[in-house]
C-alpha cells in the first residue's frame, strides 16, 4: 500500500503579509501540486502565518554543496567593504 | 412536533444547523491522530474546529431564539439523543477513509449552497453567521471534492469503495432538501433557505465531481431519514454519550 513516505517533497513558502518576502517554513508529502497547495494551508497557515504561499518541488531545488563551502563563501568573508553600510535608511521603510 | 420541544419554528430551523456542524465536529474529532497521513489529519482537524466554531455561534443563538437562558454548552452537552436535530448524514460512523470524503463531499456542497443563500436570511445574526462561515465552507469542499476525485479516479479498489460509500450515505441526503412544515415556514419569513434551489445547486455541484471522479450518482431509493425531526439511527447516541460524558461527570467544567 502506499502511504504519505512514498509521496514526494514539497517545500513551502509562505508571505506573512505584503511587501514582505516569501519565506521558507517547512515541507510537506503530497502526489501532486494542488495536494500540496491545500497541505502546505492546512500544515503551516493555520494560525494566520501568511497571505500567500508557494510550493515547490524538493527535487527541483538545486543545492549548495557543504563541502564546497569554503570555496563559495570563505572569498567573501575579509571584503567588509561590499556591506552598503554607508547609507542611511529612511524611516518609511520597514521591511528592508 | 415533539423534536420542537415548545421552541419557535425559527429557534427550531437555527439548531437543526447547530446539530448537523457539532455532530460532525464531533465525528471528525475522532480521526484526530488516526489520519493516513500527517497532513490530511491536520487537514480534517481544521475542517473539524472549523465546524465547531460555527457549531458554537448557532448554539449560542438558538439559545437566544429559545429564550430559557441556555448557552451554547447547556444546549451541545445537556441535551438526549432525540432532541437532537441534526441530519442523519453526519451521524454516519467515519468507516474508511472514502466514507469520510464522500459523507464530507456530500455535506459541504450542501452547506456552501445553503450558506451562500443565508447570508442574505432576514435574520441578521443568522445572516451574519453564514456569511462568514461560508468562507471556510468553500475551502472543505474544495478539499472534500479533490479527494472524491482522487479516489474515484485512482485505483480500481478506491474508486470501487468510495462508489460504494456513495451509495451507503447517499439515503441520508434526502432529508437535506426535504422542506418540512419548519422549512416552508422560514422560507415564507424570508429567514430560512429555498431548498428547491439549494438541491438544484447541491445537484450540479455534486454531478460535476462525480463526472470528473468517474463515479456513478446513486440512484435515489425510498428509504428516508429524518434527524431533523429527531429520528436517529443506532450510531448517534454512541456519539453523544462519549461526547457528553465530561460535561455530564463535571457540570460546568471549564478549561
Amino acid at each position: 500500500m502506499t502511504t504519505s513516505r512514498d509521496w514526494p517533497l514539497y517545500e513551502v513558502f509562505i508571505r506573512a503579509r505584503g511587501g514582505l518576502d516569501h519565506k521558507h517554513v517547512g515541507s510537506i508529502h503530497a502526489v501532486d501540486a494542488r495536494m500540496a497547495m491545500e497541505h502546505a494551508r492546512d500544515v503551516y497557515t493555520r494560525r494566520q502565518e501568511g497571505v500567500s504561499i508557494w510550493v515547490v518541488r524538493s527535487s527541483e531545488i538545486v543545492a549548495s554543496d557543504p563541502a564546497e563551502a569554503d570555496a563559495f563563501f570563505e572569498p567573501a568573508r575579509d571584503k567588509v567593504y561590499r556591506h552598503p553600510t554607508f547609507y542611511d535608511i529612511p524611516d518609511e521603510v520597514k521591511t528592508l | 412536533m415533539s423534536a420542537a420541544h415548545g421552541r419557535t419554528s425559527h429557534c427550531v430551523y437555527v439548531l437543526r444547523l447547530a446539530d448537523s456542524n457539532l455532530v460532525l465536529a464531533q465525528r471528525l474529532g475522532e480521526l484526530i491522530g488516526h489520519a493516513p497521513a500527517l497532513e490530511e489529519d491536520l487537514g480534517l482537524a481544521n475542517t473539524a474546529l472549523d465546524l465547531l466554531g460555527q457549531a458554537r455561534l448557532l448554539l449560542t443563538h438558538a439559545g437566544k431564539l429559545e429564550g430559557r437562558g441556555r448557552s451554547e454548552d447547556d444546549l451541545a452537552f445537556l441535551r438526549e439523543e432525540g432532541e437532537f436535530l441534526n441530519a442523519t448524514l453526519v451521524e454516519q460512523p467515519n468507516g474508511d477513509f472514502g466514507d469520510t470524503l464522500a459523507r464530507q463531499f456530500l455535506f459541504d456542497a450542501w452547506q456552501v449552497e445553503l450558506y451562500e443563500r443565508l447570508a442574505a436570511s432576514g435574520d441578521p445574526q443568522l445572516a451574519a453567521i453564514a456569511a462568514k462561515a461560508l468562507k471556510e465552507s468553500r475551502y472543505h469542499l474544495r478539499f472534500s471534492a479533490n479527494w472524491v476525485v482522487r479516489l474515484g479516479d485512482g485505483t480500481a479498489e478506491s474508486h470501487e469503495r468510495v462508489q460504494a460509500s456513495l451509495e451507503r450515505l447517499w439515503p441520508h441526503t434526502v432529508e437535506l432538501f426535504d422542506a418540512d412544515a419548519i422549512d416552508r415556514e422560514m422560507l415564507a419569513a424570508g429567514i430560512g433557505a429555498d431548498l428547491t434551489a439549494v438541491r438544484a445547486g447541491w445537484q450540479r455541484r455534486v454531478d460535476d465531481t462525480l463526472a470528473e471522479a468517474t463515479l456513478a450518482r446513486p440512484a435515489d431509493r425510498p428509504w428516508r431519514w429524518y434527524g431533523k425531526r429527531g429520528q436517529h439511527g443506532e450510531h448517534l447516541g454512541r456519539l453523544l454519550s462519549q461526547m457528553q460524558a465530561l460535561h455530564r461527570a463535571h457540570p460546568g467544567a471549564r478549561w
